[in-house]
């Protein structure tokens, strides 16, 4: 039983991907009632694009973290997911604000399909890997 | 039973008055009457090659077109009168109804039902069971339309146009019958067909094509026989079927024993006895009528003039004997039982091309015949043809083989395809073609088999359509269904007088009590009668309940560059004259407001107080942190300061004269006029010479010039988002932003373009725009003309539903999407159009009928919310050969050109380019998938309704907008991409396929009377390609914003002295402009044939008379797209590359 930088990390880990639940949750409501019309697409995309950058940060964030703690399999475990933003945030439409998401075309129903099934996708991830936070973290903690 | 059309409406809605007048009857039957529909399209010889030449460079064209030789002397001279008996003579825009069709029609209707039971002969089941129930419903509908003249006090004068049009009855038939008449179709029609149409082919394949010799053998005599014994004895013995043939849609021959005499004489028919209804049905609608009318022509033309000569006997004794024949309006025409192309309806929707049609339809029975008179020699002959045809029956589909076709192209406009709701009240009511339109005919019952078919589904609508008949309603209560807001329409179920069930979302809702009251009878019942169950295009005037602010006034802010670039263009000059002109007559009411602001690199404000002698110019340098100079009176009152709005507009050319002011803040300006017209939300007009290279939003050239001939990515998107975030600003203020571009430079149309995409504004373009070029000025006056008077919608909003079990996927146009269904547009205009992807996303097995409804709530200009509601309503089908029937491929091009916009602005050119060519290989494998034929056919194989899809994708891939290795300048690329969105299917088809006529013997040519009661002659379509080009002619292209005349070296100089009203060939110079007003025929028809052209138009366009030595000509000569250009395929070697792909 050692609580080293490993473990530090995976409770970093642990709570940033508590938050990352969140915004994703958050994310897939939104999208949802955009297509429920329940709002406008230009207060939607001011409320979901401030959020973009701290979500993508905040998993680079600790997956550098386990990175230099020597948790190579949960690194690669997330580097899809790291590379996918970067490219994501690559290949935004041209904005002057920062975010991804414009307004005038996010109401198309590829975009909206693709935003929402990425919502679901990335909180399954969210949520398994929290798990699996939890159990790396005990495991180290034993370790 | 019925399968009707839905004619009546679609021509109530047609733009001008000589529309009404041409009701469908009226078109039948004076097609049918007329002889002069039978005359020979005049054409050229075929070059002995029937690949078009390939043309290199534009000098080597005028050689080619010296090889071709005119054949004038082909046609013959049919005279004025015996045109005008034949065609009937309009007695009043009104009630135009021709002699021939007022009997038909009206005729007793008791009468009429009683008849066919009378005499069902065995040879014309279909046709005699048909028209009775027709006319039933035509008497029903001329009771109902007058009743509906009379039905409410909104209702404005023109519904009485109802009257002429209603009555176009169309014709029921029902799938039995058609399957009976493949059944009993001859074997191999569609070879016979092409030959006998094709005859200068026919010698062609004779020489090349040991296959076809034999068919050629075989309808070479068949030919003369018919053409002489019509000559000689017209009546006797192909009286009925000629009489078939004049008549085909409206009137069934007389009697009908001599037809079967006639068929006695053939007992190796198969079936004689269904064979006649059988064959006008079959041939009229999945054999091209425009194929056999469009071909024949050339050689044959005794034939057809044999046809006509036959055809007025019977006509006059028709007459008489229209009681005992009981169905001349509502025997079928030949073409209504087909799934899909219906070219009879459309033309008649529009009425283009009266008298050209009736060769359509009197075309196919005339070929019957001669098929029927021989069918042995042709079945011993076709062999092998028995398998294709067999399924040609079994699907009632015929198809083409694509490369054996060099002349596909159909004489007239291609009609939209039919709808048929199996219902005759439906059909009438269903939504005008030119309004809203959709891929598909029969909407596929599942998502896979739509996939299975490879076409696009998707919508084209034009919702505020200047429409010369619309219904207008107020009434209390709008009835609409009470969960989807669905407006109540034709196609709703009345589960009893006091309930309906909504088509779209099928919940049952009351109906309010006022609903049932009839005006007329001033009775309470059936809820039928009202006009909204009898259109479904009605505007409603809304009350207070769909107003979220009172509504607003007609306003108009100018923006003007006055930058140096601006005043070497000159724009300004002719805007303000125009502007002086026509400032009268800007629509609007007593509140409208008016306001100019010029900017440069600095603002210039114009304020016009009251009480002051000139207008007072204020300048604001800052155009960083824009503010308004004053609070008021930059926009005023047009009505109260009128005279001071015409001497600004009179100072303002010579005020920037002297500016040496490089610079043009676009962005800062745009920004002052949201803050100006914030509060009340309206129009501002931007006039752009410049690129705006200062201020916010400012941009910086970034084409390159040598690298026109291809366009990156990036340069077909906006460089910033200032103009998009602006715009979205400007949408929310119910502001919407139009673009003039008056440049002479890159102007980064890409970027500055979206001010005016997601505000709902419209963008015109005059490249190179110099006020020295006439040409230039005189295009730019009639945009403008138009663009200042044409109607408005303020603050309006769009929301299309559609059935349960589809969704809208992607809408294309310049508006902003708010929420899934619902396009926020602050401005609409008559002009603009918007398309649709359509995504089946349940099964809609359960589900009879399809429903898409639009409905447009905006503010008219005199301060009226309205809402106007457009429904169309679509069957379903099952199968694949269904599906790919219906299938309407001009429609088809018009959503695929939307979609490729998108493509090649997220990904590349080349990727849309080759979507592109994926989707004429694919739809066109689809079709032999669905013919289940295995790899037994070599040809290129497309069923009728989609044979000039490839056509039109070799045409499209030339256009501007996706065209690689020609230079295009990337301001002119961008605007073709945002035409290709915004612009009306009818106008998008003649920029992607211009229409070509000749003109050089249009005194000799068929001719039909239009609304005012003038002939109007209707010269064929030629292709685009230098082969049907020839140097003693003169050819007017209809690039659709523009008309070109080329005139051809070796013309007569009784045409160049009568027609173009100039001495010889060389006086013909680049500027004219316009044809004077002679008094000769010649003059006199080219007058009347622009005029119609232009009459289809939202305004008269510029025409450019070019002579073929003149420079000019190349700016003709690009737009023979069907030629091979300098690295582009033509037409033939697209096919061939298409055949490589089709598996």
């Amino acid at each position: 039983m050692a609580f080293n930088f490993a473990a530090f990390s995976y409770i970093i880990a642990l709570i940033g991907d508590a938050f990352l639940i969140f915004f994703s949750l958050f994310h897939v409501i939104a999208i949802d009632e955009l297509k429920t019309d329940y709002k406008n697409p230009i207060d939607q995309c001011n409320s979901l694009n401030p959020l973009v950058l701290p979500e993508y940060i905040l998993h680079m964030f600790f997956n550098l973290l386990l990175a230099f703690a020597g948790e190579w399999f949960t690194f690669f475990i997330n580097l899809p997911l790291i590379l996918y933003h970067i490219n994501r945030y690559r290949t935004r439409p041209v904005m002057s604000t920062v975010g991804i998401y414009d307004p005038t075309s996010i109401m198309n129903q590829d975009q909206l399909t693709l935003c929402q099934r990425e919502g679901w996708i990335k909180l399954a991830f969210y949520l398994i890997s929290f798990f699996y936070y939890l159990y790396g973290m005990i495991y180290v903690l034993i370790a | 039973m019925a399968e009707p059309n839905g004619v009546a409406m679609q021509q109530q809605q047609a733009t001008k008055p000589q529309y009404q007048f041409n009701g469908i009857h009226s078109n039948h039957s004076s097609r049918g009457a007329s002889p002069a529909s039978q005359l020979p399209p005049i054409r050229g010889n075929i070059p002995m090659s029937q690949l078009p030449p390939s043309r290199g460079p534009i000098d080597a064209v005028t050689q080619k077109i010296g090889q071709l030789s005119v054949s004038g002397q082909n046609t013959p001279n049919i005279s004025p009168n015996k045109l005008k008996t034949s065609t009937p003579n309009p007695e009043g825009i009104q009630n135009h109804r021709p002699v021939f069709s007022e009997n038909p029609s009206p005729v007793v209707p008791s009468n009429m039902e009683s008849v066919p039971l009378n005499d069902n002969g065995s040879s014309d089941i279909a046709n005699r069971n048909l028209p009775a129930p027709q006319n039933a419903l035509n008497s029903n509908i001329f009771t109902s339309s007058n009743q509906r003249t009379h039905l409410s006090g909104g209702i404005p004068p023109t519904q009485q146009n109802v009257l002429p049009n209603r009555p176009q009855v169309n014709l029921p038939s029902t799938s039995n019958v058609i399957g009976q008449n493949y059944f009993s179709q001859p074997n191999n029609v569609p070879q016979v067909l092409q030959n006998q149409n094709m005859p200068p082919q026919n010698q062609m394949f004779s020489s090349s094509q040991s296959g076809q010799v034999l068919q050629n053998k075989n309808m070479s005599p068949q030919n003369q026989m018919f053409s002489s014994s019509q000559s000689g004895q017209s009546v006797s013995n192909f009286g009925p079927s000629a009489v078939a043939a004049a008549f085909p849609s409206q009137i069934r021959p007389p009697t009908m024993n001599p037809q079967q005499q006639n068929f006695a004489q053939y007992p190796q028919q198969v079936k004689p006895t269904t064979q006649p209804p059988s064959q006008p049905q079959f041939r009229g609608v999945q054999q091209p009528p425009q194929f056999n009318t469009g071909l024949p022509a050339r050689t044959s033309p005794y034939n057809q003039l044999g046809q006509g000569q036959v055809l007025q006997p019977p006509t006059q004794r028709l007459n008489p004997q229209i009681n005992y024949n009981a169905g001349p309006v509502a025997a079928p025409p030949p073409s209504l039982n087909g799934p899909s192309t219906l070219p009879p309806r459309a033309a008649l929707a529009s009425n283009r091309y009266p008298t050209n049609m009736p060769q359509q339809q009197q075309q196919p029975p005339a070929n019957n015949m001669q098929n029927l008179s021989y069918p042995n020699q042709q079945y011993t002959a076709q062999q092998p043809g028995v398998v294709q045809t067999g399924f040609n029956r079994l699907w009632g589909s015929e198809h083409h083989d694509l490369l054996q076709l060099p002349n596909i192209l159909p004489p007239t406009k291609i009609p939209a395809p039919q709808i048929n709701l199996g219902q005759e009240q439906l059909n009438q009511a269903n939504c005008s073609a030119e309004v809203f339109r959709c891929t598909v005919t029969k909407i596929p019952e599942t998502a896979g088999l739509l996939q299975k078919s490879r076409l696009p589904l998707g919508l084209l609508i034009h919702p505020f359509k200047d429409l010369s008949y619309l219904p207008v309603i107020q009434c209390n209560v709008i009835v609409r269904c009470r969960s989807c807001r669905t407006y109540i329409n034709p196609f709703v179920y009345f589960v009893d007088t006091k309930r309906w069930k909504c088509n779209l979302c099928f919940r049952v809702n009351e109906l309010p009590e006022e609903f049932q009251y009839d005006p007329v009878t001033k009775t309470y019942g059936d809820p039928s009668r009202r006009p909204e169950i009898k259109s479904s295009t009605i505007e409603y005037i809304a009350p207070a309940e769909y107003m979220l602010r009172p509504p607003q006034p007609a306003v108009y802010l100018f923006l003007l560059d006055v930058s140096r670039l601006a005043f070497e263009s000159g724009y300004l000059e002719v805007l303000c004259n125009v502007l002086l002109e026509e400032l009268k007559n800007l629509p609007g009411d007593a509140r409208t407001q008016i306001g100019f602001l010029a900017y440069d690199s600095a603002l210039h404000f114009f304020s016009l107080a009251e009480g002051l002698n000139q207008p007072h110019e204020m300048t604001i340098l800052d155009i960083d942190d824009v503010f308004l100079p004053t609070p008021d009176n930059l926009l005023v009152n047009l009505k109260d300061r009128m005279e001071m709005v015409e001497d600004l507009l009179k100072l303002l050319p010579q005020r920037f004269s002297n500016t040496f002011d490089g610079n043009s803040a676009l962005g800062a300006a745009l920004q002052v006029a949201h803050k100006m017209m914030g509060a009340t939300g309206g129009r501002v007009s931007v006039f752009q010479s410049s690129l705006p290279n200062t201020g916010p939003g400012a941009v910086t050239a970034r084409e390159d010039p040598s690298q026109r001939s291809t366009a990156e990515t990036p340069l077909l998107n906006p460089v910033n988002d200032f103009y998009k975030r602006l715009a979205l600003e400007c949408s929310g203020q119910q502001i919407a932003v139009d673009l003039f571009v008056v440049n002479s430079q890159y102007v980064d149309m890409a970027t500055i373009s979206g001010i005016s995409r997601f505000s709902g504004g419209s963008i015109h373009h005059f490249p190179l725009f110099k006020s020295t070029r006439p040409l230039a000025v005189d295009s730019f006056q009639k945009d403008l003309r138009r663009y200042l008077t044409r109607k408005i919608g303020f603050e309006a909003v769009m929301r299309v539903r559609c059935t349960r079990g589809l969704a809208i996927h992607t809408f294309h146009g310049n508006f902003f999407v708010r929420s899934t269904d619902l396009l926020s547009l602050p401005n609409i205009n008559p002009d603009s159009a918007f398309g649709m992807q359509v995504a089946i996303e349940e099964t809609l097995t359960d589900t009879q009928q399809i429903s898409f409804q639009a409905a447009l709530l905006y503010t008219s200009s005199k301060g009226e919310r309205r809402i106007r509601v457009h429904t169309l309503c679509l069957p379903l089908a099952n199968t694949l050969q269904d599906v790919i029937n219906s299938a309407d491929q001009q429609c088809i091009v018009g959503l695929l050109g939307k979609m490729a916009v998108d493509r090649s602005m997220q990904s590349s050119l080349s990727d849309a380019r080759e979507a592109f060519i994926n989707a004429a290989v694919d739809q066109l494998t689809a079709y032999k998938f669905s013919l289940n034929m295995g790899n037994s056919t070599n040809g290129l194989l497309a069923p009728e309704c989609l044979k000039l899809l490839p056509l039109f994708i070799a045409a499209i891939l030339k256009h501007p907008a996706f065209r690689i290795g020609t230079a295009t300048r990337l301001d002119d690329r961008v605007k073709a991409m945002i035409d290709m969105k915004t612009l009306p299917l009818p106008l998008l088809m003649q920029q992607i396929y211009p229409d070509l006529y000749p003109i050089h013997n249009l005194e000799l040519q068929e001719v039909i009377l239009n609304g005012e009661e003038e002939p109007v002659p209707l010269p064929p379509r030629l292709h685009l390609s230098s082969r049907c080009l020839e140097n003693k002619g003169a050819f007017l292209m209809d690039c659709g914003d523009h008309m070109m005349i080329l005139v051809g070296p070796n013309v007569s100089r009784e045409f160049l002295n009568g027609a173009l009203g100039v001495d010889d060939y060389q006086s013909i110079n680049d500027g004219m402009l316009e044809i004077p007003v002679l008094d000769n025929l010649a003059n006199q028809r080219l007058h009347q044939f622009i005029n119609y052209l232009n009459d289809e138009k939202p305004y008269n366009v510029s025409l450019q008379i070019i002579r073929d030595n003149s420079p000019n000509r190349g700016v003709f000569l690009e737009k023979l797209i069907e030629d091979r250009l300098e690295n582009s395929l033509s037409y033939h070697e697209f096919l061939q590359h298409l055949k490589t792909q089709v598996k």
